[in-house]
């Protein structure tokens, strides 16, 4: 335990540690802070967060690029709901049987993929491949109610039910608050574990590790589980929080690409990355929305516009992401790069 | 792509005498509240569905003038945009709630309307919802949500019965029929819908077969070729406006005209379809949710559209769009306040007989459903739509069976 | 179902799959050769497309006549983005490249939903409807237009590679990017010159393309997909290759709807691109990179 605390703080300059502890005392204290609203679009910028972080395990870390995400995610919104409608079986349980199933199906991509040689731009199309294949799939399935969606049982409670995820909005932003920061000392453990240095020798150049004697197959392939059982909780968080689940936008290539953004923008293969990018472009999002509102001009899809030019300057000037040049004017670059 | 409809419903009776005893003890304050109720409208307005929900919107656009002829209060519309997308609708439900909206109003898409119905309940907020299929969100024993619409179990029964009238009507029905539907939310829930309840409406007809097809689909000669294969008398079809004009064209190209073509759905009847194909655009027959056209309301909604959209023809999407809008101002006039359990309470006691569609007016059960609501069958004829079915509604005689494509100029 | 109807689907299945060939060779081209993954391949071939169908609103011109003009424009277009926009990314990571293209494509697509409106727009020429009669086959007369413009721009540009001196200096920079620079080619001008090929071809694609299906501007995406689909089954950077890789995509779609639910027939597409992927990732008629 002290070890893994040591490995946690180690090379974590005090700036750091006082900055990263100021904006979790700011998340925590949101819903007393922040109106409804906000608090929304905070669960949606933390979701964004966190899926940014199980996405980048694999390609921040290992080097995979992976355009398919959404089936993980896909998988865990719909095992979890179908024991829950079915069967009456709560969320956490659901967990413990869709990780496995998110873990497999990441395993044999990877183990596809990798066997037969397909890297760089051919894996992320085998990715979407996988993901519209699922999406057409579970199109069809009747045992999910296919197309017409599948809906789960709102309750109204007083109170907040953790165990069957049945709350407020503020219960579901602590817990994916809790999700996040989860996610970024795993990222941050695993990184500075062996696993870590194996995938960052991978990512840089994986001719170069395998003659150095790293088994890059078995370490790809531990990214590419690792980040799917990550990110399949985010399913079930999504299942039970919106209550509605349609195949054609839980496996939607939309979704995939989302999920992506924040990382790419923040920053791959950081730690900080995803989270700050999730910020950056949700707020954007939002913000754009309520300046046009607060003009008078309502002209649609004028906001996605906005957006679509600031992600193009972002990614023509800041080619690492925002995170390592801003890191670096706070004085607190992260050493691993 | 998986926008679905869906209805609530409350009771009405009870609630009459209620409301007004509600009014009449209600303080001197809460009636001197004035002003306009701040309406908020979600609709898809960017996004794959930007379209309808931009449809939608005419029927916003055309209500003020009505509304103050009918001696309602003024409505102060906050537009917010879905963005066809799920998270969207709820982030700026909660946003228009928090900018001040006292009632929601949206949002066309089942999905999207599910998430704002959520967080309506949450926050105490009606929401009053113009369309939208899915049963289930009428089926989570809210307090605040309504629909004026019908559910998709509904638009299935009344397709069917709709349809037994028009054959009637004719005096013929076809032997056979090809199933061909969209295979999205919608779709799905009415091929279910279809058959549960086939049998037990014993239709005059079997199906040949069912082809279920993409809905983004943008070639559809195969269904088609497939359909003609079965030599089936008519098509029976559930799908959208992009389909619509795909079939048709397909139709035509491939030489093969049906006795008739019976659409449980939006896309036959659209402005789009008419436009695009002219001569080619009648015949079809359309089972959907509609409004009255010798009821009072509907003809002044006409006029109304006829003078700010020139050439667009009234439809459902304007008609309960508009709907919701009056229940939002009629509530609003009842309850005296802007209060939000007030205008709830209000929702509740709805009970308009002078409405638009068609039916004995707008009432919600106990489950918020407007469970009253008839369909209607429409026909398209020289670039307008005829009412043709129930009896009551009719303006017109339906046309039996279709002309042949190669035959129209 | 008797002959009739499967001869009536395989050749709908043809010529559709050659409609889908021209449209990806354009892909097939920039991806080949630049090496961009342009994931906004479709919105490029909606451009086109509401060129033509502007130009078909408001001057009545047939798509078949503006083929060449409006690929001309794409040309220019294509030229412009490459040498201001994406040169710089050809050497950077693929999700940069991505990303970038992924903020062109939004860009894009909600121009186009704010200049055009959402409903779609057709080119509704006097042949629209028109179909053949081939004893038990009906053909449809706009596909076959369209199925043989594709022939024909396919095998202009098979010739401009092959036999044309800046066809070879391209291929050579696709062959070998340092030797092009060491050999003295101007390989920046190449490269915006074949990306504004491979936008000629969008163009050339997106007119024909109005014959068949109305143009929204969501309709990219789809389009994007499909595209790399048959590219990567064809075979990079080989234009009888793009033609080949569409028409198997074509026809594959065209019977398993036949045979199966035409609502699922997109899986056999993906099911093909992940054998192709797996087994002969240099497609049908590429060549085996190193």
């Amino acid at each position: 335990m002290d070890a893994m605390i040591a490995r946690l703080t180690d090379g974590l300059s005090r700036r750091a540690f006082v900055l990263l502890a100021g904006l979790l005392a700011v998340l925590l204290a949101a819903p007393w802070i922040a109106n409804d609203y906000l608090l929304t679009v905070l669960i949606v910028i933390l979701y964004l967060a966190y899926t940014g972080q199980a996405w980048n395990i694999m390609m921040g870390f290992a080097g995979q690029l992976s355009l398919g995400h959404a089936i993980y995610a896909g998988l865990g919104a719909y095992i979890p709901a179908v024991l829950f409608t079915r069967l009456g079986i709560g969320p956490w349980v659901g967990l413990l049987a869709a990780v496995p199933v998110a873990a497999a199906c990441g395993a044999i991509i990877g183990f596809l993929a990798f066997r037969f040689g397909v890297a760089g731009v051919y894996f992320a199309i085998l990715t979407i491949a996988f993901a519209e294949f699922a999406r057409i799939g579970f199109d069809h399935l009747t045992f999910v109610n296919a197309s017409a969606g599948l809906f789960l049982p709102v309750a109204q409670l007083a109170h907040n039910d953790l165990w069957r995820l049945r709350g407020s909005p503020t219960m579901f932003y602590y817990v994916i608050l809790a999700a996040t920061v989860f996610a970024l000392i795993l990222s941050r453990l695993l990184l500075r574990s062996r696993v870590g240095y194996f995938w960052l020798a991978i990512r840089e150049d994986e001719q170069a590790a395998r003659a150095a004697g790293i088994d890059t197959f078995r370490y790809k392939m531990y990214a590419v589980m690792i980040s799917a059982a990550v990110t399949s909780f985010a399913g079930v968080f999504y299942a039970f929080f919106y209550n509605n689940l349609f195949p054609e936008q839980v496996f939607n290539i939309s979704r995939s690409i989302e999920m992506i953004l924040g990382p790419i923008i923040g920053g791959i293969g950081t730690l900080f990355g995803p989270i700050l990018g999730a910020f950056v472009l949700t707020g954007l999002a939002e913000s754009v929305t309520s300046a046009m509102a607060a003009f008078g001009l309502d002209l649609p899809g004028a906001k996605q516009i906005f957006y679509g030019v600031c992600l193009l300057l972002v990614v023509v000037a800041l080619p690492e992401g925002i995170w390592p040049s801003l890191a670096r004017r706070l004085g607190i670059g992260e050493r691993e790069r | 792509m998986n926008s679905t409809y869906m209805l609530p419903n409350r009771r009405h009776l009870l609630a009459g005498a209620a409301a007004t005893a509600a009014t009449v003890a209600a303080p001197a304050i809460l009636r001197a509240q004035g002003g306009s109720l701040k309406v908020g409208m979600l609709l898809p307005r960017s996004g794959f569905e930007a379209g309808i929900g931009q449809d939608c919107q005419r029927g916003v656009d055309i209500a003020p003038g009505i509304l103050k002829s009918l001696g309602l209060p003024e409505l102060t519309i906050m537009n917010g945009d879905t963005e066809s997308n799920v998270d969207t609708a709820r982030e700026h439900a909660e946003k228009l709630i928090s900018d001040g909206a006292q009632l929601l109003v949206g949002a066309f898409d089942s999905g999207q309307t599910t998430a704002i119905a959520q967080v309506s309940e949450q926050k105490g907020i009606p929401l009053v919802i113009n369309i939208a299929g899915a049963p289930d969100i009428t089926e989570q024993g809210y307090k605040f949500v309504y629909r004026n619409f019908p559910t998709a179990p509904m638009l299935t029964r009344d397709g069917f019965l709709a349809q037994k009238a028009v054959f009637d009507i004719v005096g013929k029905a076809p032997k056979t029929v090809v199933f061909m539907r969209v295979n999205d939310t919608f779709g799905t829930a009415m091929s279910k819908g279809v058959a549960a309840l086939m049998p037990k409406l014993s239709m005059p007809y079997t199906i040949a077969d069912e082809i279920s097809y993409d809905p983004a689909a943008r070639d559809l000669s195969v269904e088609v070729t497939k359909a003609k294969a079965t030599n089936a008398d008519a098509i029976f079809v559930v799908g959208r406006l992009n389909d619509a004009m795909l079939i048709t064209r397909e139709l035509v190209k491939q030489r093969w005209t049906p006795q008739a073509i019976l659409s449980v759905g939006p896309g036959w009847y659209e402005d789009q379809y008419i436009k695009t194909l002219g001569k080619l655009s009648d015949g079809p027959m359309s089972f959907v949710p509609w409004y009255d056209p010798n009821k009072k309301l509907s003809k002044a909604l006409e006029s109304a559209l006829a003078a700010k959209y020139p050439g667009i023809n009234l439809n459902t999407n304007h008609v309960y769009t508009f709907e919701a809008l009056l229940v939002a101002a009629d509530a609003y006039k009842r309850a005296g306040s802007a209060d939000p359990k007030a205008l709830a309470d209000a929702v509740r006691t709805t009970n308009i007989t002078d409405n638009a569609s068609i039916g004995p007016g707008i009432s919600f059960n106990a489950k918020g459903q407007n469970d009253k609501i008839i369909g209607g069958a429409i026909q398209n004829r020289g670039g307008k739509l005829i009412t043709i079915a129930p009896k009551e509604a009719a303006n017109g005689q339906p046309e039996w069976p279709m002309k042949p494509y190669q035959d129209r100029t | 179902m008797g002959l009739g109807v499967y001869l009536n689907v395989a050749v709908a299945g043809l010529l559709t799959g050659l409609v889908y060939g021209l449209m990806a060779l354009g892909l097939s081209v920039i991806f080949g050769v630049v090496r961009v993954v342009n994931f906004a391949h479709g919105e490029m071939m909606s451009i086109a497309m509401y060129i033509a169908v502007v130009l078909f609103s408001s001057f009545h011109l047939d798509p078949l006549v503006m083929l060449v003009p409006i690929a001309a424009v794409m040309f220019v277009f294509g030229y412009t983005l490459q040498a201001g926009l994406i040169n710089p990314f050809i050497t950077r990571p693929e999700h940069s490249q991505f990303l970038l293209v992924v903020a062109l494509a939004i860009i894009i697509v909600n121009a186009l939903l704010i200049i055009f409106g959402p409903d779609a727009r057709t080119v509704q020429t006097s042949y629209a409807y028109d179909s053949f009669e081939l004893g038990a086959v009906i053909v449809d007369a706009s596909k076959a237009y369209a199925a043989a413009a594709a022939i024909v721009v396919t095998t202009a540009l098979f010739a401009f590679f092959r036999f044309t001196l800046i066809g070879k200096a391209i291929r050579a920079c696709a062959d070998n990017y340092t030797g092009a620079l060491v050999v003295g080619l101007n390989v920046n001008h190449l490269y915006a010159l074949t990306f504004a090929l491979g936008a000629a071809c969008v163009g050339a694609a997106g007119t024909m393309m109005t014959l068949i299906t109305d143009v929204t501007p969501a309709l990219g995406p789809g389009y994007t997909l499909l595209a790399f689909v048959i590219v990567i089954t064809g075979g990079l950077g080989s234009m009888p290759g793009a033609l080949i890789g569409g028409v198997l995509i074509g026809l594959t779609e065209a019977l398993a709807g036949l045979l199966f639910t035409p609502s699922a027939k997109s899986m056999f597409a993906f099911g093909i691109l992940v054998l192709v992927l797996l087994f002969r990732p240099q497609g049908i008629l590429g060549r085996r990179l190193v």
